[in-house]
């Protein structure tokens, strides 16, 4: 505390500089198999008494084929029914435990999760349904139509959110006839069409052991996780591993796509198909980014539309890395009579930042913000789980927190500006706008 | 920056199970000569620091014409002091890796940073710096209306649930502030003027109207040490809250529809009921079956309405109930859902005042009473992951004039609720008298239905 006793305006920048590297114990991520194959990650929190567990399946919507909602149809029905008990038994046992059930599918993770106290008496009963409702969902006719029903009601609910209207679309333009193209919801027509066989097949390809990842976070030791680990894997078949997607084509032109909505906002999305998780170029791409549109209110897109111009209230960029290629996307939100203005600077500041990069200040400033925060990246469990699951999913090397901020901190300008160029081609990007007006 | 209702944590409730206090870390609290209240939490699990302060002050202070000033003043919070210019607030915590936000709220507003724990004095400088020194300008206020009326587009007129909920409120509440939005009437926030503005932030910011919660990885001592350097010279303000309008009282059930372009219909119902802050001592008992009320009907998978409604009869595909107990005034218990597919929003009303009759006239079951409160025992542990979330709970029990210390002794008091008393708050307050019901009739997306929805057109540029 006693370095930062006299604090006075521009005194705080340097701050930052001073305290750039810390002592403090990244966790060390322990890694092995259970007897069927399922990879497990752990680490140990002694400090709350509570674990949380995920299961995280190669089944997400990119596995879909071309049956687009089948993969989340298969993940929701895990619970509504599963070795002989019914969905409201499965419900009260683990309300019961006072445990929490999760789940979720993205286009690439198929997940299911649970966080329970670590009192054994609450803990094992919980693994022992868990493990039945991955390895033995019951997908019965019933459960089956009513989460039909409610994938419905949400692709509905859909349509009447220019935000997700405009993010199908996005998606579509940008990924074509990739597997990426759809969402985990489907669409109207494709999931009314699924049946169980469908459901039944999936699961028995997918759900298997060679095709999924346990992650642990918890007050536990190695012994008790590597028990809870082969509690929950212990019913899966073996299987095999999903076969590798196919690539992501570049665009061939630029492509601009109006919605009409009747909507007081027009909302945008610009992109193009981004990165890959592991990607050589992920963290100069992300550090650019961050100066680019991924830092709040002080990024250059926040600082033209938001700050100077009152455009929009929310505005970003991301690159969001996938098994093969993520989506680059840039966003915002203004009202209709706005939008070729909009548009128009969201296009400048791109450009301007592809064509000259950031200033050696910026990226200085950039490494110090992103650097600094990392201690936030790994505050609680829940952070923590989320690092594991995707460095056990991606196969990501071990030390990847270790190793984060000294990738961090090799990014030069040089590599910015060149990758952006390489990786971001302005005379191909997809233009969505969803609104009531078209621009 | 953003404004919260935060009705997902309420209902989680902000109670404590008695040996949590043990592994959550001791709160200290203290009180500088200015008034200012310092509380914090220590949590050793990592290096990080959360900073909140919180103004006692939000939408429910606000005068008619002015609503949603305590809001935009919060936007206007970051746009600089005599020693700061506009945006470098943003500027020197991104630079030092901080994690910042705010909120308003009808009750408060809050101002917030994660930190790695070394880092604080940066906020405590900074946010005593905008505390007292704010300066507003005609051309920053110029443009933060129209980034406020782009949040109010985008959080509520462009999203048809949201929109309802807004007209269902100003329909239930007559007289109380909490008939208006957070954000404000789009009339409102295109009509204030920086006078208004100035004279709001005089009026309520102030050391003396504000409560330091600091939840992580520090010494309590040291964090006192620094307020005082801070926060100390600060000088306080004769605090004089409004004159509380309480809503009067309501004598039968009120209906509007709602007729919105949209593809789903909606449905919520609320009635009028008590809070901690607005009920007598000896009646506080009320509140907390309430509250085991609100987890009987809609605690998890296996409450009532999921089970009942979403997967027997399969009226609704969704269902929720909200109870804010933790607010300064009255506030609405509401029951809210989506019909199936194939039913009608006048079945699901009809199913969800069966499930209300239900327990109204027949005592729940042990089992689900002691299902409840095993939930909420958990519910206490897994809520300290979260530094923010701790600091929410004292933050929020300090700005509506409640003791923190009322979390610690929140789950023994929910603990003592029999079946009896849930029966007996149900038949008190779920009655039409206090009701008020409102539908979303989805009208066509289309302006007109035979025109060609959507255009693509190659591009160069």
């Amino acid at each position: 505390m006693k370095a930062f006793t006299h604090f006075f305006g521009s005194c705080l920048l340097l701050s930052g500089l001073l305290l750039s590297h810390f002592a403090f114990a990244i966790p060390t991520i322990q890694h092995w198999q259970t007897d069927n194959g399922v990879r497990v990650y752990f680490v140990p929190a002694p400090d709350l008494p509570m674990v949380d567990v995920e299961v995280v399946f190669d089944a997400g919507s990119a596995r879909d084929a071309n049956k687009p909602g089948l993969a989340q149809l298969t993940n929701s029905l895990l619970s509504e029914g599963a070795g002989g008990h019914s969905a409201d038994y499965i419900a009260e046992h683990f309300d019961n435990l006072g445990a929490e059930l999760d789940n979720t599918v993205s286009s690439d993770m198929a997940t299911v999760s649970l966080r329970s106290l670590s009192e054994s008496q609450l803990l094992q009963p919980a693994l022992e349904m868990l493990a039945l409702l991955l390895a033995k969902p019951a997908f019965g006719k019933t459960s089956l139509e009513r989460i039909q029903q409610q994938m419905f009601t949400i692709l509905k609910y859909q349509q009447q959110s220019p935000d997700d209207i405009g993010k199908k679309a996005f998606y579509r333009a940008i990924f074509g006839t990739h597997p990426y193209a759809t969402l985990p919801e489907g669409t109207l027509e494709s999931v009314a069409a699924l049946t169980r066989d469908d459901v039944k097949a999936f699961h028995a390809r997918y759900y298997v052991a060679q095709n999924a990842i346990i992650t642990i976070v918890g007050a536990l030791d190695k012994k008790a996780a590597e028990k809870l680990a082969n509690t929950v894997a212990s019913q899966l078949s073996v299987g095999k591993v999903a076969p590798l997607l196919p690539p992501v084509a570049q665009l061939n032109e630029a492509k601009s796509i109006h919605i009409a909505h009747p909507s007081k906002q027009t909302h945008i999305f610009i992109g193009q198909p981004g990165v890959i998780r592991g990607d050589p170029d992920y963290f100069t791409l992300y550090t650019g980014n961050y100066i680019l549109g991924g830092s709040g209110l002080v990024s250059n897109l926040a600082k033209e539309i938001r700050e100077k111009r009152g455009l929009a209230y929310s505005v970003y960029s991301y690159f969001s890395p996938r098994r093969v290629a993520g989506p680059f996307l840039a966003n915002l939100e203004t009202r209709n009579e706005n939008t070729t203005q909009a548009l128009q600077v969201v296009r400048e500041t791109m450009r301007d930042f592809i064509e000259k990069g950031p200033s050696e200040d910026k990226l200085k400033k950039a490494k110090q913000g992103i650097t600094g925060r990392f201690p936030l990246r790994i505050k609680s469990n829940s952070n923590i789980i989320g690092y594991l699951s995707m460095i056990g999913f991606y196969n990501l090397p071990l030390d990847y927190l270790h190793t984060f901020n000294d990738n961090v901190e090799a990014v030069t300008l040089e590599m910015i500006k060149d990758a952006f160029k390489r990786r971001l081609n302005l005379d191909k990007l997809v233009t969505v706008t969803v609104g009531d007006k078209n621009p | 920056m953003f404004y919260k209702h935060l009705q997902k944590l309420s209902i989680i409730g902000l109670l404590c199970y008695t040996s949590t206090s043990l592994i959550a870390g001791e709160v200290h609290e203290f009180t500088l000569d200015n008034g200012l209240k310092l509380i914090v939490k220590e949590d050793h699990r990592a290096p990080v620091v959360v900073s909140q302060v919180w103004y006692k002050i939000g939408s429910s202070y606000e005068q008619e014409g002015k609503t949603g000033l305590s809001h935009i003043l919060e936007h206007m919070m970051f746009k600089g002091t005599k020693k700061h210019p506009p945006g470098e607030f943003s500027r020197i915590m991104a630079v030092n890796g901080a994690s910042e936000n705010a909120f308003t709220g009808y009750d408060y507003t809050a101002y917030f940073q994660t930190l790695e724990k070394s880092r604080l004095p940066i906020s405590f400088e900074l946010e005593a710096d905008r505390m007292r020194h704010l300066v507003l300008t005609e051309k920053e206020f110029a443009k933060e209306k129209q980034v406020v009326a782009e949040e109010r587009r985008m959080r509520t007129e462009d999203k048809p649930i949201s929109f309802m909920y807004e007209h269902f409120r100003a329909t239930a509440f007559q007289t109380s502030p909490y008939q208006n939005p957070i954000v404000g009437w789009m009339s409102d926030i295109e009509n204030y003027t920086l006078a208004d503005l100035q004279v709001w932030y005089q009026r309520w910011y102030a050391p003396n109207n504000s409560v330091v919660v600091v939840i992580g990885d520090v010494e309590p001592q040291a964090v006192l040490a620094l307020a005082k350097q801070h926060f100390g010279p600060l000088e306080p303000s004769k605090i004089t809250p409004p004159h509380l309008r309480p809503e009067v009282e309501q004598f039968g059930t009120k209906r509007i529809t709602v007729k919105l372009p949209a593809k789903l219909p909606y449905f919520v119902m609320g009635y009028k009921v008590p809070t901690l802050t607005t009920i007598a001592k000896e009646n506080r008992w009320e509140v907390y079956a309430l509250e085991v009320l609100a987890y009987i009907l809609d605690g998890g998978e296996s409450a009532r309405l999921s089970k009942n409604l979403v997967r027997g009869q399969q009226i609704a595909t969704s269902i929720g109930v909200s109870y804010r107990l933790f607010s300064r005034l009255e506030v609405l218990f509401t029951v809210s859902g989506i019909p199936g597919n194939k039913h009608t929003v006048s079945k699901l009303e009809k199913a969800i005042q069966e499930q209300i009759k239900q327990v109204q006239t027949t005592l729940v079951d042990e089992v689900e009473l002691e299902r409840v409160k095993t939930q909420l025992r958990a519910s206490k542990v897994y809520e300290l992951d979260s530094h923010f979330y701790q600091g929410m709970q004292i933050g929020q029990l300090e700005t509506i004039g409640l003791d923190w210390q009322l979390k610690d002794s929140y789950l023994d008091n929910i603990k003592t609720i029999t079946a009896e008393q849930v029966l007996a708050v149900a038949r008190k307050y779920l009655i039409d008298k206090n009701l008020t019901v409102a539908v979303l009739e989805p009208q066509s997306l289309e302006k007109n239905p035979s025109t060609k929805q959507q255009s693509v057109t190659g591009e160069a540029h």
